[in-house]
């Protein structure tokens, strides 16, 4: 078993909270993750994002080889475009439709979602939307992670248990809601499918 | 005792690439460079020993991708911490000439036993392959970009890890005495691709960064090395056009934005090109839209520079540097331009705590005035504002003030990182 995912976003949006929780769950699992990033100069505002690589084998390589990427799991529409590269023939985009504005030259909304329209397995989520409904626009990461479950092939016992580790510290509330978003984004790739 | 020096191949947030394997060949240390964590958390343990056995100082070589990634290891069990002491020769440390000669014949005579430590380190390893038309030499996780390409491609070339120094001769000449084209990859430098040269003439070719095998410049990563091995891309797609770059940005509602704001207007009836700058986030001021700063080259260089700048004649000149910046190596260029009074207008864009990096405490917070008197800057020139949107005209007025001053000024443009603020405000 082996899955190579490209996790992609705008720095702040938390694709390094869905990459945590993954990787614990793939520990929880027994089976070997790298995981790995780079954060340029400051925090926020700029294109991020990860490799998280899960196998029962050893695994050579912190960064996933292009043509390689069994799924691109994007926050933001944009940023599920970047990293074609590293996607494999079979592999899916999994994307937030939601954009993320934060440049003068952003480009059309209808251009850029046909764009991704095109490819041949995509599936689009409005993450905020159903965030909105758990309760809370900055668990709409927790939906892309949910979204992507179907196809990561990781027990949904072992996402929650990820889960509840990397929130514990925030207090019961939070690991609640971003179950809940968790869980909402699963259903709704279940039933998209 | 171990140094560990994290190297950023490709400046994914550097200045430069600098290979920190030089520095331990010129310091004639031993040096480590881990493969992947799990190497890099034994080598610690390894380390603290191989140190203590020389009394050496040992340097722990990493770059980009390890520093950032993470994965699950095997821990070992905790060493107790050795019993305070003092060293047997208590006058190692006094570097006078007469020791300085002893200590350095010393190390001289600890270079071939450095050397054979690393041919017998587990850390270093020959694995035989069928295939000698290749020899491959791979260093720290270029091991990992070879492997992956190796084991995908079913290649079976020779292949030396190397992740222990002094490069063991013995070992590259177990390569080179069964291949005769010998490709090396190594993330930095081509630091053994040079020292190549001088181990081996029997016609062998030697391939890598300095041939133009391998990029001269950047990080490796799978797809970079895969080229080098001559194997087929296996890119089936690219970044179509209607990406557009999306580069970090100050965050809304930034204590920096509203300093740049305002120095902008200020500086507005110079020439071009006297904004001397530092690094932390306000080093984002350079890009659009506020195009404030001119330059960012190290930890402190604003202040010297806009001196030198000043010196040379460039009046004003205007140093832009962050509260934890300042603390760090800003003060004593500042006590530089106060002895001779350079005509410089110092902004410390001081956020209350060191934003860059996650907020931690800034060793300025509060203390900044009392610094800058304490260094000598006339209180009637050394002004406190608040960057705020209320009060730009008020700041643009007193910055242009402050810079029409023929001598020393120093301008705190003072409100906390609205992260950490945002951040203590949902603990309360």
């Amino acid at each position: 078993m082996k899955i190579d995912i490209i996790l992609a976003g705008v720095g702040g949006q938390g694709i390094l909270s869905i990459a945590a929780a993954i990787g614990q769950a793939a520990l929880i699992n027994n089976l070997n993750i790298k995981q790995s990033e780079v954060h340029g100069m400051s925090q926020r505002g700029g294109a991020v994002m990860s490799h998280l690589r899960i196998s029962s084998d050893s695994i050579a390589s912190d960064l996933i080889p292009f043509g390689n990427a069994d799924m691109i799991l994007s926050v933001e529409p944009m940023e599920s475009l970047r990293y074609l590269d590293y996607l494999s023939e079979s592999g899916w985009v999994v994307t937030n439709t939601k954009p993320f504005e934060n440049i003068g030259n952003y480009p059309d909304y209808e251009n850029l979602i046909s764009t991704i329209r095109h490819l041949n397995k995509r599936i689009f989520i409005d993450a905020e939307q159903i965030a909105h409904e758990v309760g809370s626009l900055k668990a709409s990461n927790m939906v892309m992670l949910g979204a992507a479950l179907p196809y990561l092939k990781l027990s949904p016992k072992s996402i929650e248990d990820g889960i509840r580790i990397i929130f514990g510290s925030k207090g019961e509330q939070v690991v609640d809601l971003n179950l809940r978003a968790m869980k909402m984004g699963w259903d709704y790739a279940l039933t998209s499918q | 005792m171990i140094i560990v020096s994290a190297d950023d191949p490709s400046m994914h947030s550097s200045q430069n690439e600098q290979d920190s394997r030089f520095f331990g060949k010129f310091a004639m240390i031993p040096m480590l460079e881990p493969t992947n964590q799990q190497e890099a958390y034994d080598m610690i343990h390894y380390g603290f020993t191989l140190s203590e056995e020389f009394k050496t100082p040992v340097l722990l070589r990493i770059t980009t991708r390890l520093a950032h990634s993470r994965t699950g290891i095997v821990r070992s069990k905790c060493r107790e911490q050795n019993k305070l002491g003092l060293p047997s020769d208590v006058r190692q440390f006094i570097l006078l000439p007469a020791n300085a000669r002893v200590r350095f014949k010393n190390l001289l005579s600890l270079q071939p036993l450095f050397e054979e430590k690393a041919y017998l380190s587990e850390f270093n390893q020959f694995t035989d392959g069928e295939d000698r038309s290749l020899g491959i030499i791979a260093c720290g996780v270029a091991q990992n970009y070879v492997m992956e390409n190796l084991i995908d491609a079913g290649l079976k070339y020779p292949v030396l890890k190397i992740s222990q120094y002094p490069v063991p001769r013995k070992l590259i000449d177990k390569l080179t005495s069964i291949c005769k084209t010998i490709l090396v990859f190594e993330d930095g430098y081509p630091f053994i691709e040079e020292q190549l040269g001088g181990f081996i003439n029997h016609g062998h070719s030697i391939k890598g960064r300095l041939s133009g095998d391998i990029p001269r410049d950047g990080e490796l990563n799978p797809n970079v090395v895969s080229k080098a091995l001559g194997l087929p891309a296996k890119q089936l797609m690219t970044t179509p056009g209607i990406v557009v770059n999306r580069p970090p940005q100050l965050c809304k509602g930034c204590s920096h934005i509203d300093t740049y704001l305002a120095l902008n207007e200020a500086k507005a009836k110079y020439s071009a090109g006297r904004v001397f700058s530092d690094i932390g986030c306000y080093t984002l001021g350079a890009l659009p839209p506020f195009n404030s700063i001119n330059t960012c080259v190290d930890m402190g260089a604003s202040i010297t520079m806009a001196k030198g700048a000043a010196d040379a004649g460039l009046v004003p000149a205007i140093a832009v540097i962050g509260d934890s910046t300042f603390t760090h190596s800003g003060m004593t260029g500042l006590l530089d331009i106060i002895a001779e009074n350079s005509p410089v207008t110092v902004i410390i864009s001081d956020n209350e705590t060191t934003g860059m990096t996650g907020g931690q405490p800034s060793m300025a917070t509060s203390k900044l005035e009392k610094i800058c008197l304490g260094l000598g800057v006339e209180p009637e020139h050394l002004k406190v504002i608040v960057p705020l949107k209320k009060n730009h005209d008020e700041n643009v007025l007193l910055m242009a003030r402050e810079l029409e001053y023929n001598g020393v000024s120093v301008i705190i443009s003072q409100r906390e990182c609205i992260q950490t603020a945002a951040r203590k405000n949902r603990s309360k």
